[in-house]
């Protein structure tokens, strides 16, 4: 036949025809074939990471700041099992992506081969699906669907396994079907019924609270429109959780600054006091919630999810509706404005007056110093200078920077904030700040990290200066694993077992042996100065941030206790003690 | 989750689409979040189709069995789950082949029994007897128990197959 191709040319053709572009990858003896065919054609870019995990991170990175199905190529045996972490990572937090991994000949499985490890089965509990093939007829199939799977209904990460003879052998090509799997059609449309039950719920309430998250990033930009149209139009105020940051505005008055554990004081509290409690597209994270017997305990709860076995997992809903949240928001504004329902005006501003008085204890607020860089007040600094951007991403790595990268940092339109949430995975953002970047080259691409993370995957530095990725790597530098330096501090009497960082590398040299530029500031006076030079240099850079070694990250809702036994600051410390219950918690 | 609620036991009907790791998939989702499983039957329904069918029984509180369900449908190759127990009626039965040895008294006795409980006597030798049981796992339960002292020395039990009585189907 002389539509025949090999199996590489049939995998290529299936990915153009799924609007790949770039693919994040590593090579290897069971994709070699692959690597052949992608040297032989124009259409798809292939970026060379330097260990495979970087190359999850990174298709995490491009897919969630573009809202497309990330793609990473790795071989067989360690390439795959490198690639776990990031699976993980993308599983917990509805990442798409798209995982080829090579496998040794058909008839070589099972036999302890060189190089094989059962990809499959490694990979079932950490993927959405994944596949093996086995037979070349199937391969282009295999390839739609798993694309189909990726990006429809609750996003995840998908591996497509693939022996070598398979990417050898030969057979036709088949173009994506029009009618996706039985077996797998997710439900983007809510139950009008409930749908107007909640509308209802929501105009009569005299004490309501958003409370949204990645869902409403992962549905799409449309939906963070209307999200902030709705909200707007009902004068509620809005809290959002880590992974939904940029979901709404964060200049708008409306906005109570993030929830949960590291969240604010008037999120917290609003969450405490509510009445009416709108969950869209957030899941009810035990770092939101805290003890789930106090949460929320006198509200009810919409719940608007995607997936069903998100709802009523943790927290029972009063009102579950299964359905996208762009679907369910336009049907939401359309009862809402047929049956011209107002807000609840005289009760709406007892309950801002109340929450305007706890936003008034500026928990955020940290005690400055002129000798001692802060590190909030490092990154107040950068907010000055990247505000009002629209090009500004921002990554992290894992650590007390994340959650003060996330207090402190304004973001107004979702996809520019890129963090690992629900893995909490160091070593994730300066390999994601990689994929941000080849995504948006001209973009300002910032990855805030700790020291101790960024030696986790310090070796895409080498990826950023070949593929010249101007990434910005923003070190915290406490020489600290900070946040485990704090949990040590508050729950096991300050002996900081290995949480001090012996030995760093001069981060200026090392980011010079990279081909990179190195800056270091040790007093405030110089923190706004490097950035401004950080911010104008066209290359990748090295920002070390030389900060308070004992600052602690507040608010803080210590595991175990409610929303309302938050920790302001330093002073609440000593005076609260963690409960029995608590210490067992994560 | 709510852990006052008592547990409950559930038969669950889930239609598959008959492709390899399936059946690992489903047992790895009950391990892997901590679910139980009593018993886990599955076979090929539907040749054309390419469709499985698996019976299990699990225990929890409402709250679990709920998320387990929902679970169970996450899963990409599952094309239906359907909770036998909150349908209310339905015909669950399970089969047993129960070997029993011995001489004399207890031979009869064994034999008497399994008159009682319509056993099949599938094999015979002058010293042994496979009997097959069907019928609800109560009673598969009773039989053997009731074999016990009477010489039981193996048993094989299918677990429970269930489906809906009347005219609807999953
Ligand atoms: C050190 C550390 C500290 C943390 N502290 C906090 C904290 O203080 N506050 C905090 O909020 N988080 C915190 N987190 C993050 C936390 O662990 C969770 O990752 C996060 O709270 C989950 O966010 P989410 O509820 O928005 O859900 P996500 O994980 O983003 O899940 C999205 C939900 O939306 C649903 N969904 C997806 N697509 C759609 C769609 N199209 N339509 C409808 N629904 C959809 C999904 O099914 C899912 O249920 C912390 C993490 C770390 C590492
Ligand atoms: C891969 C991995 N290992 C361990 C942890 C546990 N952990 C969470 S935060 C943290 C310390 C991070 O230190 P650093 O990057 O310096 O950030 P800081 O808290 O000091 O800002 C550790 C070890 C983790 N989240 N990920
Ligand atoms: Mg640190």
């Amino acid at each position: 036949m002389s539509n025949e191709m090999t199996g590489s040319e049939i995998l290529l053709r299936a990915l153009v025809e799924q609007d790949v572009e770039v693919i994040f990858g590593y090579p290897g003896g069971a994709v070699l074939p692959i690597y052949d065919a992608l040297f032989q054609q124009n259409s798809l870019r292939h970026v060379l990471v330097r260990q495979e995990a970087g190359a999850v991170h990174a298709a995490e990175g491009y897919a969630r700041s573009t809202g497309k199905v990330g793609v990473v190529l790795v071989t067989s045996g360690p390439g795959a099992t490198n690639a776990v972490t990031g699976l993980t990572d993308a599983l917990m937090d509805s990442i798409p992506i798209v995982c080829l991994t090579g496998q040794v000949p058909t008839h070589l499985i099972g036999n302890d081969a060189f190089q094989e490890a059962d990809t499959t089965g490694i990979t079932r509990p950490c993927t959405k699906h994944n596949y093996l093939v086995k037979d070349i007829k199937d391969l282009s199939q295999v390839v739609h669907e798993a694309f189909y799977v990726a990006k429809s209904g609750r996003p995840g990460p998908v591996v497509i396994d693939l022996p070598k003879d398979i990417l050898q052998g030969k057979g036709g090509y088949t173009a994506a079907p029009r009618e996706p799997r039985k077996s797998y059609r997710p439900q983007v449309k809510g139950d009008i019924r409930q749908i107007e039950t909640a509308v209802e719920l929501i105009a009569k309430a005299k004490r309501p609270l958003f409370y949204c998250g990645g869902g409403v990033v992962n549905s799409g930009p449309r939906a963070s429109q209307l999200l902030t149209e709705f909200v707007r139009m009902t004068g509620h105020p809005c809290t959002l959780t880590l992974m939904g940051l940029g979901a709404f505005p964060a200049s708008d008055k409306q906005y109570l600054g993030m929830v949960g554990m590291h969240g604010t004081y008037e999120a917290n509290l609003a969450m405490y006091n509510c009445d009416v409690m709108v969950n869209i597209g957030a899941r009810f994270d035990d770092r939101v919630t805290g003890k789930l017997s106090e949460f929320s305990p006198n509200s009810k709860k919409i719940h608007v999810d995607i997936d069903p076995s998100s709802i009523n997992k943790n927290v029972r809903a009063d009102v579950p509706i299964v359905g996208d949240v762009g679907h369910v928001l336009e049907d939401m504004m359309k009862v809402w404005k047929a049956r011209q329902y107002s807000p609840e005006r005289k009760a709406l501003g007892e309950w801002w007056k109340r929450i305007e008085e706890w936003r008034a204890r500026d928990c955020l607020h940290y005690e400055r110093n002129d000798k001692i860089i802060k590190p909030q007040y490092a990154l107040e600094c950068l907010r000055d200078r990247i505000i009002g951007r629209e090009d500004a991403f921002i990554t992290t790595e894992v650590g007390q920077h994340q959650m003060w990268a996330a207090q402190f940092l304004p973001f107004e339109k979702p996809n520019r904030w890129m963090t690992s949430g629900g893995l909490g995975t160091m070593g994730y953002g300066l390999p994601a700040a990689m994929g941000v970047q080849v995504a948006h080259p001209d973009a300002l691409v910032i990855d805030v990290a700790g020291e101790s993370s960024i030696l986790m995957n310090i070796q895409e530095m080498s990826t950023l200066a070949q593929y010249r990725l101007p990434v910005k790597v923003f070190i915290l530098n406490n020489e600290y694993m900070g946040m485990v330096r704090q949990w040590q501090e508050l729950l096991h009497g300050g002996r900081y077992s290995e949480s001090y960082m012996e030995s760093l590398p001069d981060f200026v040299k090392l980011a010079e042996a990279f081909g990179a530029v190195g800056l270091r500031a040790s007093k405030p006076s110089e923190v706004g100065d490097l950035i401004d030079e950080m911010l104008a240099v066209d290359k990748p850079v090295i920002a070390d941030i030389l900060v308070d070694k004992a600052e602690n990250c507040f608010p803080m809702i210590p595991s175990g206790a409610a929303h309302n036994e938050m920790l302001l600051g330093p002073d609440d410390q000593a005076a609260k003690p963690i409960s029995e219950e608590g210490m067992v918690l994560v | 989750m709510s852990t006052e609620d008592a547990a409950e036991r559930h038969t669950i009907a889930v239609l598959v689409d008959n492709e390899p790791g399936i059946l690992a998939r489903v047992v790895g989702l009950f391990s892997g979040r901590g679910y139980n499983i009593e018993c886990l039957t599955v076979s090929e329904v539907d040749h054309e189709k390419a469709l499985s069918r698996i019976t299990l029984v699990t225990a929890g509180t409402p709250m679990v069995i709920e998320q387990i369900k929902a679970q169970l449908n996450r899963l990409v190759p599952v094309v239906a789950v359907r909770d036998l127990t909150d349908e209310g009626n339905h015909v669950e039965t399970e089969l047993a082949l129960v070997k029993v040895t011995g001489k004399g008294e207890h031979r009869v006795e064994a034999l008497r029994i399994a008159d009682i409980f319509g056993a099949k006597v599938d094999d015979t030798t002058l010293e042994s007897f496979v009997f097959r049981l069907d019928g609800q796992t109560e009673k598969v339960d009773r039989f053997i128990s009731l074999m016990r002292p009477l010489g039981l020395c193996e048993v094989a039990r299918t677990g429970v197959v269930a489906i809906s009585r009347g005219k609807e189907s999953i």
